[in-house]
């Protein structure tokens, strides 16, 4: 057959033509009938959050995997898109839009620190995508689009000062991180000792910077109190732990905190520096619970090297949890009928027990325990159940006013 | 009568580890007028060869003294003649780069490291005056303060090698046709610079939190200094040092943390201002 010039060029195109067209048909011959259902997930996998958000990560596949083992969603696949925010804000409102437009997401988990959900809430507001945030924070949040699955002050803060007051003494030191999660806890540790009979002999902010904390050593000294108070954040914070060590004032004032050993502290720390620490939160890696072992000992089978899986992870395997009820319950993957149903009285056993989903707050009833650094690790002391988001509940109807979006500040 | 010894000694703590955290950076920039913003993570390096060789079984004080500035000085050395000696004379584009350099270094002990990595105690403890507490730790950084700092003004003041360095800083080309090779001073005055900033890294690990961002924290403080200082290298960095060490521990005693650190800010402006060329442009001139 000769080979023509025409011949050649009728053959590129038509070759063309198939190669360009074949996803297209290949795709919806294969999936067309179940489509996956899209989980978009925002979590800083690198940079100074890393840490956090990591474990969460791993939850959430943890969540989608056996939701997906047990055959899925209305009888469809569920597939994640995630994105690494980098522990910088830009990201987290880039890749929202991303999500939302691009990806058109049927659910969103993430978002970390205080400031990265303020960044992308709206977006997920504008653009109809149902938003879980799993991690706790100062409470406030009043948005029907939004369910916040962490604890709030009035969940732990509120355990932790009367049983460590108990412990220790009426007069309390409080020292806390320089910006709105800092500044609003010292409030809340305020209120609570007040409350409990006690006294704030004074308050002192850190910028995230300070790494020299001999004065305030000195300061706490002078002022003898029976207890210190710590809501410190981040790495050249945990300096104060160490410095208070060396000075040999540790085991002579206790101390209680609502961020230590949130994520990597008492490993960074020697045991001497932490021993004795008391903290409150929604989970600890340690709770003894078999739905607690089995949950640790998946996450850690799946990433040997995963850092402590704490409330960060539980209440992001948990929150993912929820919103899979939710959509059994609606029979439906619409965001309307999915926030009614899960309005609806949704609740999930997960690892840190029974949690179930307020309606005019959008946030959990769940347990809060109270524990105690021990060689490094956290000992639980104590446990409390069904614990409500009391805080946020004052301020905050979504009954009455469904179309709320803002976050309240509590006037304490 | 005990509480104003206490705050005494965290002024003595406050200058002594500014001092010993600048004078790396004071010897590189004071000498070369390379402006490192490297610093931060040499110090930051000078902390992990610390914890890590500590943790492996090393004893503290050997892993703080010797490991931290050995370790240092090498990764000086490696950076001195593949990147550094391209730079000299050229200030802004050693800016730009020593920047990248330093998110580079943050990327691979991340990378190596993670972001969790467990520390050191503080050794010896601590003691009491009346019922006060201090460490004597404090004692010991400004113990090694006055080491270094007659260190380095007897290597300078008194030996050959001291007299090259200086003759080169003053007129390399001058000292070029003595017989000096300035490109070898330049090399081992960066080493230098380096092991003495990773031996602050080292000094400082068992107080502070080690984290692969931890240099962050204190690069802006220690330009300050030097700047404030002035260009005498050791009498400048010295008196800067207990300027602003001094006005951030009172200030922090005396009101809170945070108009500490605006103290000291505040302090910077208005010593550039009034003394443009530093403290030791106008008082210690011609003085190391």
């Amino acid at each position: 057959m000769p080979f023509s010039r025409r011949r050649f060029l009728r053959h590129s195109a038509l070759a063309t033509t198939t190669l360009i067209a074949a996803p297209a048909v290949f795709r919806s011959g294969a999936f067309g009938a179940e489509k996956p259902i899209v989980v978009g997930s925002l979590h800083d996998q690198s940079g100074p959050i890393a840490a956090s958000g990591t474990p969460m990560v791993y939850a959430l596949q943890l969540a989608v995997d056996e939701i997906n083992a047990g055959g899925g969603l209305l009888g469809r696949p569920l597939k994640v898109i995630h994105y690494d925010t980098q522990s910088n804000i830009q990201m987290y409102s880039q890749f929202a839009q991303q999500l939302a437009v691009k990806d058109k997401v049927d659910v969103v988990h993430g978002g970390i620190t205080s400031a990265s959900r303020e960044a992308v809430r709206p977006t997920f507001d504008r653009f109809k995508v149902l938003y879980f945030y799993n991690v706790l924070y100062e409470g406030g949040v009043c948005d029907r689009n939004t369910f916040c699955t962490g604890t709030t002050p009035a969940q732990t803060v509120e355990k932790l000062v009367p049983s460590a007051m108990k412990k220790a003494g009426k007069k309390a030191y409080i020292i806390a991180a320089d910006y709105n999660y800092g500044q609003i806890t010292a409030k809340w540790m305020t209120k609570y000792v007040k409350d409990n009979g006690g006294e704030v002999l004074s308050t002192d902010f850190f910028p995230l910077d300070v790494t020299n904390f001999g004065t305030t050593i000195s300061k706490i000294q002078a002022a003898k109190p029976d207890l210190i108070l710590s809501a410190l954040v981040g790495g050249n914070h945990t300096a104060f732990y160490r410095q208070w060590t060396s000075a040999g004032m540790k085991g002579k004032i206790p101390i209680a905190s609502t961020t230590f050993g949130l994520v990597n502290e008492p490993t960074t720390l020697d045991a001497a520096e932490s021993d004795s620490i008391l903290g409150a939160y929604g989970y600890f890696e340690e709770l003894a619970t078999p739905a607690s072992k089995s949950f640790v000992e998946k996450i850690k089978k799946a990433h040997p090297d995963s850092p402590y899986v704490s409330e960060l992870a539980a209440c992001t395997y948990e929150g993912a949890m929820l919103w899979a009820e939710g959509v059994k319950k609606a029979a439906s993957i619409d965001r309307m009928k999915v926030i009614e149903a899960l309005e609806s009285g949704i609740a999930f056993d997960g690892p840190s027990g029974k949690v179930s989903l307020d309606k005019p707050t959008h946030h959990t009833t769940r347990n809060a325990f109270l524990a105690e650094v021990k060689d490094r690790k956290w000992s639980v002391l104590e446990s409390y159940s069904d614990v409500k988001p009391a805080d946020t509940a004052s301020v905050c109807d979504l009954v009455k006013n469904p179309t709320d979006t803002k976050q309240y500040i509590i006037n304490l | 009568m005990a509480i104003y010894l206490i705050v005494a000694l965290d002024v003595l703590n406050g200058i002594s580890s500014l001092f010993l955290l600048c004078l790396g950076l004071a010897i590189i920039f004071g000498m070369m007028k390379i402006i490192n913003l490297a610093h931060g993570e040499f110090i930051m390096l000078g902390a992990y060869a610390t914890v890590i060789s500590a943790n492996a079984g090393v004893n503290i004080w050997i892993a703080m003294l010797i490991v931290a500035p050995l370790f240092v000085g090498l990764v000086g050395l490696v950076i001195e003649r593949c990147l550094i000696r391209f730079l000299y004379g050229r200030l802004v584009d050693s800016m730009l780069a020593t920047w990248g350099l330093s998110l580079l270094i943050i990327g691979i002990i991340t990378t190596i490291y993670g972001n969790t990595q467990q520390g050191v105690p503080t050794p010896l403890g601590g003691f009491s005056i009346g019922s006060y507490q201090s460490s004597y730790y404090t004692l010991f950084l400004a113990g090694m303060a006055i080491g270094m700092m007659v260190l380095v003004y007897g290597v300078m003041r008194y030996t050959r090698l001291g007299l090259i360095a200086r003759a080169t800083m003053q007129n390399p080309a001058m000292a070029a046709t003595l017989g000096v090779n300035p490109t070898r001073v330049y090399m081992s005055t960066f080493v230098v610079g380096a092991a003495v900033t990773g031996l602050a890294g080292g000094l400082v690990a068992p107080v502070s939190g080690i984290t692969p961002g931890m240099g962050g924290a204190y690069v802006a403080k220690a330009f300050m200094t030097v700047v404030g200082g002035g260009a005498a290298m050791l009498s400048g960095t010295m008196s800067a040092a207990s300027l602003f060490g001094a006005v951030n521990q009172v200030g922090a005693y005396f009101t809170t943390p945070v108009y500490g650190e605006v103290l000291v800010f505040t302090t910077a402006i208005v010593l550039i201002r009034l003394l443009p060329q530093g403290i030791s442009g106008r008082f210690f001139k011609g003085n190391l």
